[in-house]
């Protein structure tokens, strides 16, 4: 009876942001989870293993020697049409690099967690953007979770994005390491019959475009000569990712019908629309920095946040409409990682110079970086930030303090 | 192998194939699928005995059904029978000759499938 109920009723259950990962796959009813261990993302595995052992999940769970296979073994699993899960982090998702980009361009659509960490050298197993952001060229689509039950419900609605007929893309959904992925929250799991209800299993007869099935042999994954069509089927990859923001808005929307909970769509502002002063950035940090921005509110400072939600598809049309707004004098967007020697030092910062641009309009940016290897944030950081922005735009200078202001990008608690 | 009556058949009408064949062109982005894949045309969907240039012939006086080739094929397209011995499926059999060099009897040699292409030097 109790099991009955843990599979048919809403409930909300106390889990760390790995078991939420694990539950978010059980509940797709994925049909092969390939794994591999790796800090912080082991314990997403070790539940999975228990549910398929305890034969609460119905799942090939299959242990693999090492990252580059487990995706190997994705992209094969979902080739036959099965719905395919794994999770990585850091140095895991660098070696399965290469298979991360043969599920984009076979058009798969396997749904990844990655518990983000810092890359070594030197080593670091802590919250840093930069790993699942190395493979913003492979053309998965990348969304960041800033909450246990975004991750969640991230998982379901990436399956049912990347499934799309029009989409076929492969996800990933990024958390932070161990701020995210080992502490424990109240996490809403709704039951089997309204998850199914939102996302029903796969098509039976496979994919549309690509199958492996001995009654309709086909081969694929062969060489494309330079005047053949290589050029036009990459093209495809970047074209149905600037479409498929519609359907991952669409696909909110519907969720948000069924479960009552809002994802807003590729961006979530906060206190926006009067905003002077206004914050970009990801993940759990974009969600403290709400307190940063009630704070600077009480005490008469008009500060507004975008928490970008999605990084692929970048939001450029959403970004570019809200940046309208009469008031905004300035702009802060903060990458909590690393991109060596581009024109801010961080992605998202550097993506975001296009969008500026777009808007057509004289507003102040400050590119920023903060938090890197797991290194603490905390909302009085997120406020001095503010303040840094402040100064920024009065005077092009900031005080000398926390922050150090290097080649134009702010390096929040530079020692 | 019930269905061995039709591949033989099949194999007949794969040599005297014209071997040229029409690939499909496209004349923009929209008009292709996800994913590049071959479909219907012999060689590229798995008969891969179209690739052949020397076929292997086995001796009946000189085999004694050790099973040797049929071990080594890398294929699996030794067909093995207690009563019969081995035989060769000739629609995915690709004329790597492994099972020639493995044989400790000597009894299959590579023969070649085209008169005109016999510059290889591989067989006899």
């Amino acid at each position: 009876m109790e099991e009955m109920n843990e599979e048919h009723a809403d409930q909300t259950l106390i889990l760390t942001g790995n078991e939420v990962a694990a539950w978010a796959a059980r509940r797709a009813k994925v049909h092969v989870v390939t794994a591999y261990p790796i800090t912080p993302q082991t314990t997403v595995m070790e539940s999975l293993a228990q549910f398929v052992d305890s034969g609460k999940m119905d799942s090939q769970f299959i242990r693999m020697e090492s990252e580059h296979s487990v995706m190997a073994g994705m992209v094969g699993a979902s080739m036959t049409g099965a719905r395919t899960f794994t999770a990585t982090s850091g140095q895991g998702l660098l070696y399965m690099g290469e298979l991360v980009h043969w599920a984009a361009g076979c058009r798969l659509p396997v749904v990844t967690t990655i518990a983000s960490r810092g890359i070594a050298p030197p080593w670091n197993i802590w919250v840093d953007y930069s790993d699942v952001l190395s493979m913003r060229d492979a053309g998965w689509m990348i969304q960041f979770a800033s909450t246990h039950q975004e991750i969640f419900d991230s998982v379901i609605m990436n399956y049912k994005i990347a499934e799309n007929p029009e989409v076929m893309l492969p996800a990933f959904v990024a958390y932070g390491g161990f701020t995210q992925s080992h502490t424990a929250k109240p996490v809403a799991i709704p039951g089997q019959d309204r998850i199914d209800q939102f996302l029903p299993p796969p098509p039976r007869n496979g994919w549309p475009h690509l199958y492996l099935d001995p009654d309709r042999p086909i081969v694929h994954g062969n060489i494309m000569m330079p005047q053949q069509e290589y050029m036009e089927f990459r093209f495809k990859i970047h074209e149905t990712m600037m479409r498929a923001t519609s359907i991952i808005k669409e696909t909110i929307r519907d969720f948000k019908e069924i479960f009552g909970r809002d994802y807003h769509g590729l961006i979530e502002p906060y206190l926006y629309e009067d905003a002077e002063y206004l914050l970009v950035t990801v993940g759990a940090l974009a969600e403290q920095a709400k307190d940063a921005v009630d704070s600077l509110r009480r005490r008469g400072v008009k500060a507004g946040l975008v928490k970008l939600r999605y990084y692929r598809p970048f939001p450029t049309e959403d970004l570019v409409s809200l940046l309208k707004g009469e008031n905004l004098k300035a702009i802060a967007v903060v990458d909590r990682s690393t991109a060596f020697g581009s024109p801010t030092g961080g992605h998202i910062s550097s993506d975001f110079y296009s969008v500026l641009r777009q808007t057509g309009k004289e507003i102040t940016y400050l590119p920023a970086v903060w938090g890197l290897g797991g290194r603490d944030v905390t909302v009085e950081d997120q406020v001095g930030l503010f303040e840094d922005l402040r100064e920024f735009h009065e005077g092009g200078q900031i005080r000398a303090g926390k922050n150090k202001l290097i080649a134009g990008t702010l390096w929040v608690g530079l020692k | 192998m019930s269905g061995r009556g039709k591949c033989a058949a099949k194999d007949e009408e794969m040599t005297k194939r014209d071997r040229e064949i029409k690939l499909p062109a496209y004349n923009s982005w929209q008009e292709l699928p996800h994913v590049p894949v071959s479909l219907g045309v012999q060689g590229s969907i798995g008969a891969t005995g179209e690739w052949r240039i020397l076929r292997p012939e086995i001796s009946r006086e000189k085999c004694n059904r050790c099973g040797m080739c049929y071990l080594y094929c890398p294929e699996g397209t030794m067909i093995f029978n207690n009563g019969t011995g081995p035989e060769v499926h000739l629609t995915y059999c690709k004329g790597c000759g492994i099972c020639a060099s493995e044989c400790p009897r000597k009894a299959i040699v590579m023969k070649p499938e085209y008169a005109e292409r016999n510059n290889h030097g591989r067989d006899e």
